[in-house]
């Protein structure tokens, strides 16, 4: 069994997610890396030193350069052949293109999935992770993405897979890449830190989400996070939202400050180790998901909080 | 210019669906069921691209049970000009919805292809995606922003990190993010006008469509259940108790 995963990265670097889906590869057998860009020969190189990677095929051309559905899914396709399973991380860019890939082979996607039970047979969540699902599927062919948060992150060795050059599929000329705006942070990354500190509607107003958070989070390098409601309210940027619909986390710790706890949020969150939740309303949903909480308003709790860390 | 909007009949998102008790599937029987929110999101916006002037006609399109009437009278009472019923009880995975939807875009040559980026009950994120391929025609998936210009469409885009922005050829298919806008409150006499809209029924077998082939559910489970923790009455307890479990 051998198995195709897309990487994702920005030219320079590898997303972290792909690293994941590394790990979640090798259960299935041989793993061997796409990297499709231009004038990314370092990045191929980087990929070549990951544990578990068994090759790395390379893809080089301008219009493979802002990893296009359109453009992608052809390459993959075309190399598609020899592979039992094709495979990306379940992130904006995986879910993105790799649906594509299914359908130009006609074959079933098991999307999100959490768990590989064997190379037919996978776990993923149904709503809202209300539910997990055990499917199978005797194809030769599959298609999966894999939920970054429920697999550990491949690491780099010593080592130097064989790096081989493959033939570019043409410009599709579909669609046109205009531009990109990208949040610039100097935070860990939301769903790689060791620490999440999320705020929902509470805050009242993007100032005091920022005067409260951005503190705390400092105090604990940890990441910021949001609900649906502060990302509505323009507290905070939309690839901030923790949940069904945002991103999914599972950090050591997660912060759910002033979130009332729908299963859309805790979707996203219910993974983390410990769980920590500050609310006023005693009875809010969050405080059945958390390890520890305290009914209280946030505008007192949480600057005190982040002093007494200070003052540790 | 010509849109067609999938919309699929979901469990409504505040309901809890509860496993059955054997794991052979969800208890759904007798919940409340509406609009997929995500799909809410795409009619909106063919109605707004409509009310803009950029696009003359609106058709919905809603693929399963008899039922689905229902959401398909909410599509137009939103604003859809006519509805296409594909009537079947067979279970549709993506695979196989983007199949129909294919043959139904084909005969109806749309111009726009809106769709929900997921649905929440499967929560899969593959028909648009699909759809896309099948019609070898350009996609915006999470899209935030939508702006018809004359022989393209300029969509901004939901990725992690940030927003992209792609200009895509026509016809090309789009899955509508909730940011994309705020769908409109239907009001009464409106669904009592779309009553009067046509609402044509379709079968798999006069679209000829294979929908063989899709992914076998083994069982369901209810996710590892959290235990509910303990109240700390101040900030100290609280971080006595991080400390005491190794997480500060
Ligand atoms: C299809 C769909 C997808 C969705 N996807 C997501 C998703 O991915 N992520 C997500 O988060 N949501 C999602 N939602 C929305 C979700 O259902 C909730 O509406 C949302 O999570 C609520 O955000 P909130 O908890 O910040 O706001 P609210 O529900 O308004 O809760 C605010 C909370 O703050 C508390 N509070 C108020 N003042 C104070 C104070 N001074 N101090 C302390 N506590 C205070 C209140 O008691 C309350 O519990 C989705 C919804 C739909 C329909």
């Amino acid at each position: 069994m051998t198995v195709l995963i897309v990487a994702e990265h920005n030219g320079k670097q590898l997303a972290t997610a792909t690293l994941n889906a590394i790990t979640a590869a090798q259960k299935l057998g041989e793993v061997h890396v796409l990297v499709a860009g231009s004038d990314c020969l370092n990045l191929v190189e980087q990929v070549s030193k990951i544990n578990g990677v068994a090759k790395v095929l390379h893809a080089d051309a301008p219009h493979f350069a802002e990893l296009l559905a359109e453009e992608i899914a052809p390459l993959v396709v075309s190399l598609a052949a020899p592979y039992t399973h094709l495979v990306a991380a379940a992130s904006a860019f995986g879910k993105n293109i790799m649906p594509r890939v299914a359908a130009l082979l006609d074959c079933s996607q098991v999307s999100d999935l959490t768990e590989i039970v064997d190379e037919k047979t996978f776990v993923r969540p149904i709503y809202a992770g209300n539910a997990f699902v055990t499917v199978q599927s005797d194809e030769p062919k599959l298609v999966l993405t894999i939920r970054a948060s429920a697999f550990s992150a491949a690491v780099s060795g010593s080592q130097n897979a064989p790096i081989e050059a493959v033939m570019a599929t043409p410009a599709q000329d579909l669609s046109r890449f205009v531009g990109r705006e990208l949040t610039a942070s100097d935070r860990p990354e939301l769903t790689q830190a060791r620490v999440v500190v999320s705020g929902g509607r509470a805050f009242g107003s993007a100032e005091q989400f920022d005067a409260l958070l951005t503190p705390l989070a400092d105090t604990l390098g940890a990441a910021i996070g949001a609900s649906r409601a502060a990302v509505d309210a323009e507290y905070a940027p939309n690839d901030m939202q923790v949940g069904q619909t945002g991103k999914i986390v599972a950090p050591e710790l997660y912060f759910a400050i002033g979130i009332s706890g729908a299963i859309q949020h805790t979707a996203g969150m219910q993974d983390s180790k410990i769980i920590v939740a500050i609310n006023k309303d005693p009875d809010a949903q969050i405080f059945n998901v958390a390890d520890f909480g305290i009914v209280g308003d946030l505008f007192e709790i949480v600057p005190e909080l982040t002093k007494q860390l200070q003052n540790r | 210019m010509k849109a067609l909007v999938a919309v699929k009949r979901v469990v409504d998102f505040n309901v809890k669906v509860r496993v059955k008790a054997d794991g052979s599937g969800l208890d759904i029987g007798n919940v409340k069921m509406s609009m997929n929110p995500f799909d809410e999101c795409a009619i909106e916006e063919a109605v707004r691209l409509k009310e803009a002037g950029k696009i003359n006609e609106i058709v919905a399109v809603s693929l399963g049970e008899k039922k689905c009437e229902d959401v398909l009278r909410t599509a137009l009472a939103m604003g859809a000009d006519r509805a296409i019923h594909v009537e079947t009880d067979e279970e549709l995975d993506s695979r196989a919805v983007s199949k129909i939807l294919q043959k139904i875009v084909e005969k109806e040559q749309p111009q726009i292809i809106l769709l929900g980026k997921q649905a929440i009950d499967d929560d899969a994120n593959q028909t648009a995606q699909r759809l896309a391929a099948l019609l070898n025609a350009p996609q915006a998936t999470f899209a935030s922003k939508v702006e018809v210009n004359n022989d393209e469409i300029v969509v901004t885009r939901e990725i992690d990190g940030g927003v992209e922005t792609l200009a895509l050829k026509l016809p090309a298919v789009i899955s509508a993010d909730l940011r994309l806008n705020e769908p409109r409150f239907v009001k009464l006499p409106n669904l009592m006008a779309a009553k009067k809209k046509t609402l044509e029924k379709q079968s798999i077998e006069d679209l000829n469509v294979d929908i063989s082939g899709s992914l076998k559910m083994v069982s369901v489970a209810e996710p590892k259940a959290r235990q509910a923790g303990v109240r700390v009455a101040n900030v100290s307890e609280l971080i006595e108790k991080l400390a005491a479990a190794n997480a500060i």
